[in-house]
Parts: structure tokens; sequence; C-alpha cells
């Protein structure tokens, strides 16, 4: 035990005799520990090689990553096991020297900043202050052309969609939809006619419209005409954070946001009833024309979408 | 002339001493840089040894796979929002509209030979280099490797895990499928959440609403060049303030806050950490090849008016939507504005609050402890009781909102109501760190009294008399176990007060 104590102390690296036990391998048996790494190295390599053979023949993709991963795993294991059983094994003391200088060391060290900038900086106090001027003020430019060009400003972006009066009700086809189209209960998504294939039509103009039996409806203050025929008309951006409402639970009545699980009540006027989003879903305004197309009387009038800070 | 050659090659040869080559090279390298000593000095550099030592490396090693996958994926992939008609091998998508990244992300997956492999392998690697960057900083933060004088590489490590999340949300976001789209789509109404400047902060990074066709480039540089640049930046100054401060270690025979016991550089723990350097690599490949992973082509491409159920982002999301999930929906309107702070309060200033917590937390101790001394011995962590709880407590409100990111998932596999899932989340997510922090606290407290706590047990060796006795005795330390040796640290002034305050240090003795 205690030779086993005096090998276990650590010691300097450097001045060790050979037969030192700190420089002898850590394995109590190392021939076997040679043969085991031998094995895993040749079982690498036979792997590394099947991986180029893999490659060559084109051969489906797991096999490419089950010899290549399974090669490398195997070269890293035998290494890790030569450098944990074969090599020195110590353990060996490296001392820590202090990190701090000398208090003198130090002190010549602010008095260089403080006495020989100092008395520089102060005695031009004038011309410090122009060449820091300069240099604040083009940093301050050089914030449009860096910053600024960026992108656009949003200006009234946010508070409009591409729905205009009398704007048709296409789908995702461009197909008009007309009154007869939708049974009772059924959804598409609709956007402005010309809108369909652009982005800001997918992105923001996107609406669901849901056909609703009259009787379980509860018609709004104010938008007794904005839903002809049972047809009523919704943005399809979730208030929360804009995902498309996507699902439509034909039991309730409810249009549901698959991302956070915020859910719309189809009836009353898309009020939240469960869910993050905090405001309705904007409905919009329909007509049917002569012709039995259904058209916007005009656009949403309030933000699509989720909240932002000039949203009133 | 045949015997000049010779004589001068031996001459050479004398030149060059004892070391022969290898020396004559090195001579002549040091003739012009002068690196002998320094060399000298790094290669007998000593590594002390301890599994949880281990974790820094696999993240830096996942992020050597990160680089080198991703420099192959950046050859085949196009940045581009343009429309074209997917014509490749996945018969599925034939004919469909796609844009060029979608297109392009296909194809290097299909119709790139190892293509699929180097894509999975990536998506891995990111995944294991965030996780091995949050179990990293754990095991710093509750050994106390983070104090005097390492409180600057925690600053550094805390930004790259900062930054290794952002460039995984970036580098997620670029495949265009219908998953990371909808991804982009939230970060943009995140962005537009912030009080006064979200629009305007929107527009430029979007450069105007969304989605516009800015996007995808502008990620893509983001991702390939300046987060990486920075990432590798802060990672070549975490290893040099690593190198010139020096390991911590784990209390035990012979260490001391002056010295560091361990291994060589040369050769030991370079063949170690090498040979650890392809497990990773190997690791990574074997998830690449057996382990499915983001399939994109099962997805579709990503159009702003399509969804799919179980929106989920990677893991390293999954707390902020854990959090939008369960915030309630308080809208702020007052004065003609609109604060969303149904969406500004779990989106922005809870991971504000607590990636500030962990940027202030060494000061913070410092001010709380009066602990301004130099520590390069380790905390066994339940020496430590209140940062122990205090990082526990933080953990379990992390993993509570991990979970609640799968609420609808919870509701529908257990059959449960969606409304009863997400107030048992809420109450979850509100309970766990004030139940979290007594009971590590109390954990911690009886691990300080166990007699020979942190030792490892030796082995008992059961001998048969030949009087059919049995007899057990404890077997000789195994010689390369050093922590058979791990002697308890100095219980630091503070805690024993507080016991006394509790009034329950009369029946324990802290001192072992």
């Amino acid at each position: 035990m205690s030779e086993h104590d005096e090998s276990r102390t650590p010691v300097a690296l450097s001045g060790l005799s050979a037969n030192d036990p700190h420089l002898q391998p850590a394995a109590r048996n190392p021939q076997l520990v040679e043969r085991v790494i031998a094995l895993c190295f040749l079982v690498g390599i036979i792997l590394v090689i099947g991986f180029g053979a893999c490659y060559w023949v084109n051969a489906k993709p797991w096999t490419l990553g089950a010899t290549m991963g399974g090669g490398l795993f195997f070269l890293g294991v035998g290494l890790v096991a030569w450098g944990k059983y074969l090599m020195p094994r110590g353990p060996f003391v490296e001392e820590r020297h202090t990190l701090a200088n000398s208090e003198g060391d130090r002190d010549a060290f602010a008095a260089a900043i403080v006495e020989r900038g100092g008395t520089v900086i102060k005695r031009r106090k004038m011309l410090g202050g122009l060449l820091g001027g300069g240099l604040g003020i083009f940093s301050i430019v050089a914030i449009f052309p860096l910053i600024r060009s960026l992108g656009p400003l949003p200006k009234s972006t946010l508070f409009h969609t591409d729905w205009r009066p009398g704007s048709f009700a296409v789908d995702i086809t461009g197909r008009r939809v007309r009154k007869g189209d939708l049974a009772v209960g059924s959804i598409v998504t609709v956007y402005p006619e010309g809108f369909q294939d652009t982005d800001n039509g997918q992105a923001v103009d996107q609406t669901v419209l849901i056909r609703i039996s009259n009787q379980d409806f509860t018609t709004q203050k104010g938008r007794e005409t904005w839903g002809p025929a049972g047809y009523i008309a919704y943005s399809k951006l979730c208030t929360h954070l804009g995902c498309p409402v996507g699902l439509y639970e034909q039991q309730l009545q409810l249009l549901v946001c698959p991302c956070h699980q915020s859910m719309f009540n189809a009836t009353n006027g898309a009020v939240p009833n469960f869910g993050p989003a905090p405001r309705p879903l904007p409905q919009l305004p329909l007509y049917i024309d002569a012709d039995g197309y259904l058209r916007a009387q005009k656009d949403y009038g309030q933000p699509v979408g989720p909240g932002f800070w000039e949203r009133s | 002339m045949s015997s000049e050659v010779i004589n001068t090659k031996r001459a050479k040869q004398a030149a060059t001493g004892p070391y022969g080559k290898v020396g004559h090279a090195l001579n002549e390298l040091d003739d012009r840089l002068g690196v002998a000593k320094g060399g000298r000095t790094f290669l007998d550099k000593i590594f002390p040894d301890h599994w949880s030592f281990m974790l820094g490396e696999i993240a830096l090693y996942s992020f050597v796979v990160l680089l080198a996958t991703g420099v192959f994926l950046t050859l085949y992939y196009i940045p581009s929002t343009a429309l074209t008609t997917y014509h490749g091998s996945y018969l599925p998508l034939d004919g469909q509209r796609v844009t060029e990244a979608y297109a392009s992300s296909v194809n290097l997956s299909f119709a790139v030979r190892a293509g699929l492999l180097m894509r999975q392998m990536h998506h891995w690697a990111c995944d294991i280099f965030i996780g091995a960057i949050v179990v990293h900083m754990a095991r710093v933060f509750f050994t106390g490797a983070f104090r005097k004088p390492r409180e600057l590489n925690w600053t550094i490590g805390t930004t790259l895990m900062i930054l290794a999340i952002v460039n995984g949300f970036l580098g997620y976001s670029l495949p265009d499928d219908l998953v990371s789209g909808t991804g982009i789509r939230i970060a943009y109404s995140i962005i537009l959440s912030i009080p006064v400047v979200g629009s305007y902060l929107g527009f430029l990074v979007f450069g105007g609403n969304f989605p516009g066709t800015m996007v995808i480039p502008r990620f893509f540089i983001l991702h390939v060049l300046i987060v990486p640049a920075l990432i590798l930046g802060l990672v070549g100054a975490h290893l040099f303030l690593l190198v010139r401060q020096k390991h911590t270690q784990f209390p035990g025979k012979g260490r001391t806050e002056n010295n560091v016991v361990g291994t060589p550089m040369f050769p030991v723990f370079m063949a170690k950490t090498t040979g650890f350097l392809l497990v990773v690599a190997g690791v990574t490949a074997l998830l690449g090849a057996f382990a499915q992973i983001n399939p994109i082509w099962q997805f579709g491409p990503y159009e702003a008016s399509r969804i799919s159920y179980a929106v989920q982002p990677d893991w390293y999301m999954g707390f902020l939507d854990g959090a939008l999930r369960i915030w309630p929906s308080w809208s702020f309107h007052s004065f003609g504005y609109t604060i969303p702070l149904e969406v500004t309060v779990p989106a922005v200033i809870l991971p504000g609050i607590l990636f500030n917590i962990a940027y202030v937390w060494p000061a913070f101790e410092r001010k709380f402890t009066k602990d301004f001394a130099m520590h390069n011995l380790l905390d066994r962590p339940s020496n430590r009781p209140k940062r122990t709880a205090a990082g526990v407590a933080v953990l379990s409100l992390l993993s509570m909102l991990f979970i609640a990111s799968s609420t609808d998932v919870i509701a529908n596999f257990f059959h449960l109501p969606l409304n009863q899932v997400l107030w048992g989340m809420r109450i979850l997510v509100i309970l766990s760190p004030f139940v979290a922090y007594p009971v590590t606290w109390k954990i911690c407290q009886e691990l300080r009294v166990v007699e020979g706590g942190g030792k490892r047990k030796t082995t008992n060796v059961v001998t048969r008399t030949a009087q059919g006795e049995y007899v057990a005795t404890a077997a000789p330390a195994y010689v390369d176990d050093v922590h058979a040796e791990l002697e308890a640290s100095e219980v630091p002034t503070f805690i024993v007060d507080e016991t006394d305050e509790q009034g329950s240090a009369g029946t324990r003795t802290v001192d072992r």
C-alpha cells in the first residue's frame, strides 16, 4: 500500500527517471490493452475503407453514415484508450504562477496611461475634442447607410391589406368564389383577386371564408351587412403571432391556430375564447354581387395579425 | 564528388544534434520565431482529469463538425426566395412551385451523394452543440468555476450560448420549409412586439413587411459568416483564457489552490482529446445515419397561408415557445398605442431576464458572499446549498417551460382536455422553482453532513473461510482512482452562520 501511495503523489513532469512509476502506463495488463486498441484501430480502418466503398457504389445514405461514423468512433475510442491506459499515468503537478504582476509593474503601467497619455490629452484639449467630435459625428452618420438602408419605413403598411372595395374573393388557384360554392359548415382560404400568387397576398391578405348556418350566428353591432347568405370572412392571421389560423373545428365552429392553440369563435365575431391571442380576428365585410360572386365591401379597417406599438 | 556529398550530409546530421531531423526543423523554426521555450511550456501543460471537464470538449468538437459539414452544405445550398419548379428525385414534390432555397435543400439531400448524411449530421451537431454548452455551463455554475479569476470567461461562455442559439435558429430557417417558415413568421411577430421600435426593427431586418424577399439571403450570410465568425473568435478567447488562467480542479490529494494535478498536454491529453474529437464526429455521423432529423421534404415548402399541426421549434427554442403558449392574453392599450404584452413578456422580457441573470451571477455572488478571493479549487455543489438551489430552480423553470411547448401533443397523447394541460403547465411553471429551491437546499444540507460523502466507496472483498464463515474486508484502492482521495473543502463561514440561524446546527456538525 505504501508503494501505491508513493506513486500516487503528484510529481513534476521533468527530471523523472525512466522507470519512475509515474511514467508507467496506467493499465495493469498493457499487452492486453494494446491488443484491444489494435483491434479498435483495425475495425476503424475497415469501416473507413467501407465508407469509401459505399460512396463509390453510391450505396444508401445510412450505409455512408454507419461506416463513416463507426470508423471514426472506433479510431477515436482506440486513441482515447491509448492515451488513458498506455501513456504515462502520472499524476503530474504543475505550479500555478500568480497572474498578477508586482506592485511596481502595475504602477508603471497605470502611470504610462495616466501621466503620459493624460498630459498629452490635457494639454491639447481642443484637438482631442475636435477629433472625438469628428469620429462621433461619423459614427452617427454611418448608422444611416449601415442600418437605415436595410429596409423601408413601416409607415402605414401594417394598417391595410390589398383588399379594396369590390375585390373579388378568389381561392389559391385564382378562381372566383360564388354563392353556391361552399356547403354550410365548410371553409376556404381566399385572397383578393390578383394577389393570390404574391408574397403579400399570401402573408397579409389571407382570409378564411366560412359558410355558417344563420341560426348559430351572432351578428356584431355595425356588421349587419358583412356576412351575406351566411358567408363570413375573417383574417387568417392569428392575432397572437401571425400564424395562419388553419384549423376549423366544425362542431364547435372554432377557428384554431395550431402554433399556440388560440381559438376563435367563428359564430361570434371570431372572439378568442382560448389561448394567448388577445384580439378577435378582424372581419372582412362581404357582399354578393348580381352575378353571385363574393366580393369585399372594403378593406379590414384595422391592422391584421399580431400587435405592435403603433396599433391603437 | 560523391564522397563530398556524403561528407556534407554527415556534417548536417552532426549539426542537428541528438534529436535528428525533428530537432533540426525545430532549430530552424526557433531561429525565426523563437518558439522553443513557449512550445515546451505548452507541451508540458498539465490538464486535470475529471469526466465533467469533457462537456466543454463535446461543445468544441461538435462545433468542429458543424464547420466541416456546414462548408459542405454551402456548396449546394442556394440562398434565394426566387421561385422555381421542382423537378428532382423526390417525386411527391414534382412540378411544385417552390423557392430556390427549398429546392436546393431537397436536392442536396437527395441528389448529392452523402448530402443527406451531411445535412442530418449538421442538424444533429447543432442540437448536440447547444446541449453540450448548456450542460457545460451547468457544470461550471454548480462547481463555482466561474469565480475569480474566471468571471470574464463565464461572460464569454454565456455570450457563446446565446450566439449558438441564435445561429441554430438562423440555420433552421434556411431550408424555407413549412415548419421553419412558420418559425420565421413567429420571430418577425416577436420583433414587432418590441415597444416603440418594433415595427421599424422588423422592417429593417426583413427588408420590408413579412415575408419580403431579403430574409433568406440575410439569414444565410448571418448564419454562415457573421455569427460563426463571432463564435469562432469568442471560442478562441475562451480557450486562450483557459490556457492563461489554467484549469480549475476538484480538491484531492496533492491538489492545492496553487497547482494543477493531472496529465501533460503532450502526448497524453493530446491523444485523449483527439480521440474524443473522432468519437464526437463518429457519434454525430451515426446519428445522421440512423436518426432522421428535420425531414423537410415531408413538411413541404413554406407558404404563408399554410400551416401544419404540432408546430414546434428545435429543442433549444422550446422554452420560449412554451412561455408563449402559457402566458395569458394580456395586451396593453393606452393613449393610442399598444404593447403586446402577450408576446413581449414571454418572448422578449423573459429571455432577457434569464440571460442577464447568467451574466451578472458572478458579481451577484461576490457581493452576496463577500468572497473576493481567487479560486482554483472547485466546490462540491452540496457545499454551496444556496447557489446549487438557485441553479436547480432556474433549470427546473426552464424544463417546465420546455415541456409547456408541447401542450397540444400532451393533450392529444394522454386524451386530456387542452385547457387542463394548459393550466397544469401554468401551475407547474410557477410552482417548480419554488419547490426546487427548498428541496435542493435541504438535500444539500443533508449531504454536507454525510460521513464520507463525495468519496468513492472502496470495493469489499468477501471471502469464505474454511469454517464457512464469510468475512468482508475493504479492497485496496485502485491505483488510478484519483476520486478516492477527494477531501472535503472548507465550508465557507457564511453557510455555517446560516445553519446556526436555522437552529438545526446543534444536532449536526459540518466539519468532517
